[in-house]
């Protein structure tokens, strides 16, 4: 007798939509005490698989047939009242994005009570006796502390333990988790999946796991089912479709994913084109009145970056590898230290410095202006600089080319354009200035792992022809071993390690780049 | 741009909006050609009740003139003065929230002590002083309620700003080398405007309740056939003769209506957001 | 403590406002066409240049701009508002006496506003899309469109002239006498319709800003957790929803407070009542500009210290702030 089984369940979307049903005919099940990891790319429907369970679909989407049966009951056709009742306590949710999904007016430890205010009749003190327990099985330091605590005063982490608390502390017999760790840290995110599965396997709470993570899949899961455009291709044990996937499109996800082994080293140049000295910035807070806490984001960096080479920039948030992606293209100002770029200061003026550094922004649907043609968005850096227009035109339709897309593109405006395309615009407008440097902070991280795999590549066949030399800020380890030859890893606006990427990841001299990489999700069963 | 068009054309009270105020403007540019006398001459016996005579068909007022005339002529003069005030408030209030949104530091703090300064003045009162000092002709009056009706706009303008300054794409135009003018007026303006331009509605149908508010106090141009001039006339003759007050206040309402309709009629065309029908 | 500090911080950095105000609006009174001994003269029927010139000497009227201004704040600084020459008092005293009527009436609309303002748009929001939101909306709609010295007017002649239900103006019956407990009732009957008038407007806008404010709420991230949690609607409502969405609304009141005195002087005006939006107009009228003046300050006085209170509300009910 499965925990939950999903039978046949056909989800439409409202009109206007840009397709007409969400979930087509699909049929899982959970055993209990099991773990189901359900991936698959945006779009793919695992979102609304989870929000459906429970009836928590955005207003317009609805349940067209099918059947949610969690034991002997049928979650699609209760009650409004009697499915209430479950929730909380048959089935629990963790969502997301912890940032926002807790209360922000009202005290941890009262969200947690009204679990037990709700669905007992236990009394106040032992409602506060169970919140404390709870905390305590979540390892949050200060469980006192934290229950007085407003949702601001915790870190992301944090409330995601607060979140696990709350959705475990009426012992739920199935568990929907929704991504609940791709807003994390990877250390961070290590911690939460050892929590959960811990607590699981402690409770026997069936799990249903939503990621697009195949790295989290392997960390966690004891079956897998692949979804892709609402329907699911693939279910079975995740030894088997990891090792041995059956359907084409499980096995080109798997392909895209990059592995933690980087590819034999190249030979590079040994000239410098990018070097950062003892770069300092510290950030202070404007305004009398504000209390001097003064954040160091650099504190004494020195990177160099050699022509024709990518050197990663690796770090979690709060290390300061954007803020280095920033000072290095300009766009801030720095305190300390001295960006030299070819061999000469990094000029501080805009127009000097555009045509030695440029820059390719993380997200692909605000870093272009919706209002204008992405033609002129392209072409624009060169006509200020004093190319004529029609020249730079023509120069953009052929780096159009150059980037996979078609000259006659440049004519239409961003929302035509799907996100790896409007990627590739990106990196089309940053070569149009035909910089000496290219700085790519977290080109591909918003985008699904196919589209990414397919970016890197364009990266990489670019490097090869115009011998570009790229700056990649990102935090996905894999990542950077596919793509940099060598790394720089950055903790706290220090750069605590560097070296060509294939000693650095195999044999990592510095105790965090160690913890990095052992925090790196399914390390063992993707092929490293 | 079709698309938001399409939109609004959709929406039944948008579309009210869009008729009402129409029909205003309408009444407007017929004045002249329906009513060629001076409205504010006299015209026949004072105080005739609606119907009674065929020749005013909503009566006279007090002084013996033509409800109607007045009516339309002032049709033309709230929407006149409602656009050129709602142009000279949106200018000086685009100008403020860019300067202070786009540049913080200096220019952001002193900008915002002036917004401060004209908020905190209620504008009814900043409004009565400024035609105390500078008299009650009709073109002064405009200009004094554009004056008093800029701060709501600067503010979001500012915010607007804000938000967009440090957007990727306008980052991007930065590293790309272009100027803190292009800046300002080719990436950040035309993604700021919209939600301007729908709050330009809200400055008309102040602008308009403000001037009938000073018309209602006397404080305005006496010799503009303005509606809430007529509905301060009627007010010594409320008790029975109340027809004088109704009637041109019914039409200053529809006219507000009208314009509100519209607005928000653009603001769900601009944002349109799946309400879950 | 915390919420004293920030209250006082955004109180030291309302003085420059002020200042600039009161800088401001001195150096425009000094372009209007004639000064108060002008009204005065007008007032007395006329007078020759000597006397002219002796008054002006008398209240200081004859100094430049920039030697009044200073005597005025001098003197502002030790809250003497100056001498009203059209009423033969102090202004201070003038403002005092008049201002109980405009802070009932602005109390009173307030509050009224704010609370049906704030049950309309919660049921609004409740039924969204549904008849009861549709009704709620248009209501909105057309009370925004409505001018309030017009409605004030029509709510004269239905509820005074023709069901003679209520007082058609004045601030209490003074002929009647009352004191006590009875005068208060008295005033407060006399208070109905322009507390109506007034706060009709500002009805729709709270209306208006709570529906929104409501729904915008119950879109965001913890309220989807409360429902996973097994909340009931009610609760989640209550304990989430509401406090969250009343965050906009206590700012409108600070942002309102300058708005709402400005339609007091049209509402006393209609309702004959003895406040300081009255007084407001007949010093226009009469070219009372010391009054003006005065007016101009007290008024920017009140909306500082009704913005100070919202800002203490705000930190109270947000501990985000200052954090």
């Amino acid at each position: 007798m499965s925990a939950l089984s999903i039978e046949h369940l056909t989800v439409a979307l409202p009109r206007g939509a840009d397709r007409p049903y969400a979930l087509t005919d699909v049929s899982l099940s959970i055993a209990p005490g099991e773990i189901l990891c359900v991936v698959g790319e945006s779009g793919s429907g695992k979102s609304v698989t989870a929000t459906t369970i429970m009836r928590l679909m955005a207003p317009g989407v609805r349940v067209e047939a099918g059947r949610v049966m969690l034991g002997e009951t049928d979650l699609a056709s209760l009650p409004d009242e009697a499915l209430r009742r479950l929730r909380g306590r048959r089935i629990a949710m963790v969502f997301q994005e912890p940032m926002t999904a807790l209360n922000p007016l009202m005290a941890v430890g009262d969200q947690l009570a009204e679990m037990w205010r709700t669905h007992t009749d236990l009394s106040a003190e032992k409602i506060a006796e169970r919140s404390l327990a709870a905390l305590r099985e979540v390892a949050l330091p200060d469980p006192e502390g934290a229950l007085r605590a407003y949702p601001h005063e915790l870190s992301g982490g944090q409330r995601q333990r607060v979140m696990i608390a709350m959705a475990l502390a009426l012992e739920p017999e199935l568990l929907i988790c929704d991504e609940p760790t791709t807003a994390l840290d990877v250390t961070t995110q290590a911690q939460i999946l050892t929590l959960i599965r811990e607590l699981q396997r402690r409770r026997g709470t069936a799990v249903l796991f939503i990621t697009h993570d195949f790295g989290v899949v392997a960390e966690i899961a004891d079956r897998v089912a692949v979804m892709q455009q609402g329907v699911v291709v693939e279910q079975g044990s995740v030894q088997q479709v990891l090792t041995a996937p059956s359907h084409a499109y499980t096995r080109r996800l798997l392909a895209a994913v990059p592995g933690l082994r980087a590819p034999p080293a190249r030979k590079i140049s040994p000239e410098a084109v990018l070097e950062i000295r003892n770069l300092g910035k510290t950030y202070r807070p404007a305004g009398i009145f504000r209390r001097r806490r003064a954040a160091r984001a650099l504190d004494g960096v020195s990177v160099t970056l050699r022509r024709g080479a990518t050197l990663g920039i690796v770090g979690e948030s709060g290390s300061g590898k954007s803020t280095l992606a920033r000072c290095a293209v300009g766009l801030l100002a720095f305190d300390q230290g001295e960006i030299r770029i070819a061999g000469r200061p990094l000029p501080p003026a805009r127009q000097a410095a555009a045509h030695l550094v440029q820059m390719v922004f993380q997200d692909p649907y605000a870093s272009l202006n919706p209002r204008r043609k992405v033609g002129d968005q392209v072409a624009q850096g060169p006509i200020a600089a004093g190319t004529p227009r029609a020249k730079a035109l023509a120069e953009a339709a052929e780096l159009f080319a150059l980037v996979g897309l078609e000259p006659s593109a440049l004519a239409r405006f961003p929302h035509e354009f799907s996100g790896g395309q409007r990627q590739r615009i990106g990196i089309a407008r940053a070569l149009a200035m035909k910089p000496e440097v290219l700085v790519a902070d977290e080109p591909v991280s918003a985008l699904d792992v196919s589209v990414q795999a397919q970016v890197l590549t364009l990266l990489r066949e670019l490097q090869a022809r115009l011998g570009l030399s790229i700056l990649f800020i990102t935090h996905d380890l894999r990542v950077a071993a596919q793509l940099c030859d060598e790394v720089a890893v950055m903790q706290n606006g220090l750069v605590v390690e560097a070296g060509p990427i294939g000693q650095v990841f195999e044999y990592p001299a510095h105790a965090y780049t160690k913890s990095l990489l052992a925090a790196v999700p399914g390390r063992g069963m993707l092929g490293v | 741009m079709r698309r938001a068009l399409l939109a609004y054309l959709r929406n039944p009270a948008a579309l009210l909006g869009a008729v009402l105020v129409l029909a205003v403007l309408a009444m407007g540019l017929a004045a002249p050609l329906l009513f060629p006398n001076d409205p504010l001459g006299l015209a026949g016996r004072p105080l005739q009740w609606p119907g009674a005579n065929p020749r005013f068909p909503l009566g006279t007022d007090p002084s013996g003139r033509d409800i109607m005339a007045q009516l339309f002529h002032g049709a033309r003069v709230s929407l006149l003065i409602g656009f050129v005030a709602t142009l000279v408030a949106t200018a000086i209030g685009i100008a403020i929230g860019a300067l202070a949104g786009f540049y913080s530091g200096l220019v952001d703090t002193v900008l915002m002590r002036l917004t401060e300064a004209f908020q905190t003045l209620p504008n009814f009162l900043l409004l009565l002083v400024l035609v105390a000092v500078f008299g009650s002709q009709i073109e002064t009056v405009t200009i004094a309620i554009g004056l008093v009706s800029w701060p709501p706009v600067a503010r979001l303008t500012r915010a607007e700003f804000l938000t967009l300054r440090t957007r990727e794409f306008v980052q991007a135009a930065r590293v790309q080398g272009l100027s803190d003018l292009h800046l300002m007026l080719r990436e950040v303006l035309p993604n700021a405007l919209p939600p301007v331009i729908v709050y330009a509605s809200v400055v008309m149908a102040v602008a308009i309740l403000l001037e009938s508010a000073l018309a209602f106090l006397q404080l305005s141009d006496p010799n503009v056939p303005s509606w809430g001039n007529l509905i301060g006339l009627g007010r010594n003759v409320l008790r029975v003769e109340w027809y004088v007050s109704a009637i041109p206040g019914v039409a200053i309402l529809l006219t507000i209506l009208g314009v509100s309709l519209v607005g928000q009629g653009l603001n769900d065309a601009l944002n349109p957001r799946i309400t879950g029908r | 403590m915390r919420i004293v500090a920030l209250a006082g911080k955004r109180l030291a950095a309302s003085l420059p406002t002020l200042l600039l105000i009161l800088v401001g609006i001195f150096c425009l009174l000094q372009f209007a066409p004639g000064d108060t001994v002008d009204a005065m003269l007008a007032q007395m029927g006329g007078g020759d240049a000597a006397i002219a010139a002796d008054l002006r000497r008398f209240y200081g009227l004859d100094l430049s701009v920039a030697e009044q201004l200073a005597h005025y704040l001098w003197r502002l600084v030790r809250l003497d508002l100056g001498f009203s020459a059209i009423y033969g008092k102090p202004v201070a005293t003038v403002i005092l006496e008049r201002l109980p009527a405009t802070l009932s009436l602005m109390g009173a609309s307030l509050s009224f506003a704010f609370a049906a303002g704030m049950a309309l748009g919660v049921i609004a929001a409740r039924r969204v899309n549904r008849w009861p939101d549709t009704l709620i909306s248009t209501l909105g709609l057309i009370f925004y469109a409505t001018p309030s010295f017009w409605f004030g007017l029509m709510a004269i002649v239905l509820f005074s002239v023709h069901l003679q239900w209520l007082p058609a103006g004045g601030f209490g019956d003074v002929a009647m006498g009352y004191t006590g407990a009875r005068r208060v009732l008295d005033i407060a009957w006399h208070l109905v319709l322009p507390t109506l008038t007034l706060g009709l407007i500002f009805l729709a806008i709270y209306l208006r800003i709570m529906r929104a404010s409501m729904l915008e709420v119950l879109s965001l991230d913890f309220v989807r957790t409360a429902r996973a949690k097994g909340l009931r609607e009610t609760r989640i409502i209550t304990r989430h929803v509401l406090r969250n969405a009343l965050l906009p609304m206590v700012t409108l009141i600070g942002l309102q407070a300058g708005t709402m005195l400005g339609g007091a002087v049209v509402v006393e005006s209609v309702f004959s009542l003895p406040g300081l939006g009255r007084l407001a107009y007949e010093s226009v009228v009469q070219r009372d500009l010391n009054t003006l003046l005065g007016i101009v300050f007290v008024s920017a006085l009140l909306v500082i210290a009704v913005n100070f209170l919202v800002d203490m509300l705000y930190a109270r009910l947000d501990p985000r702030i200052g954090a």
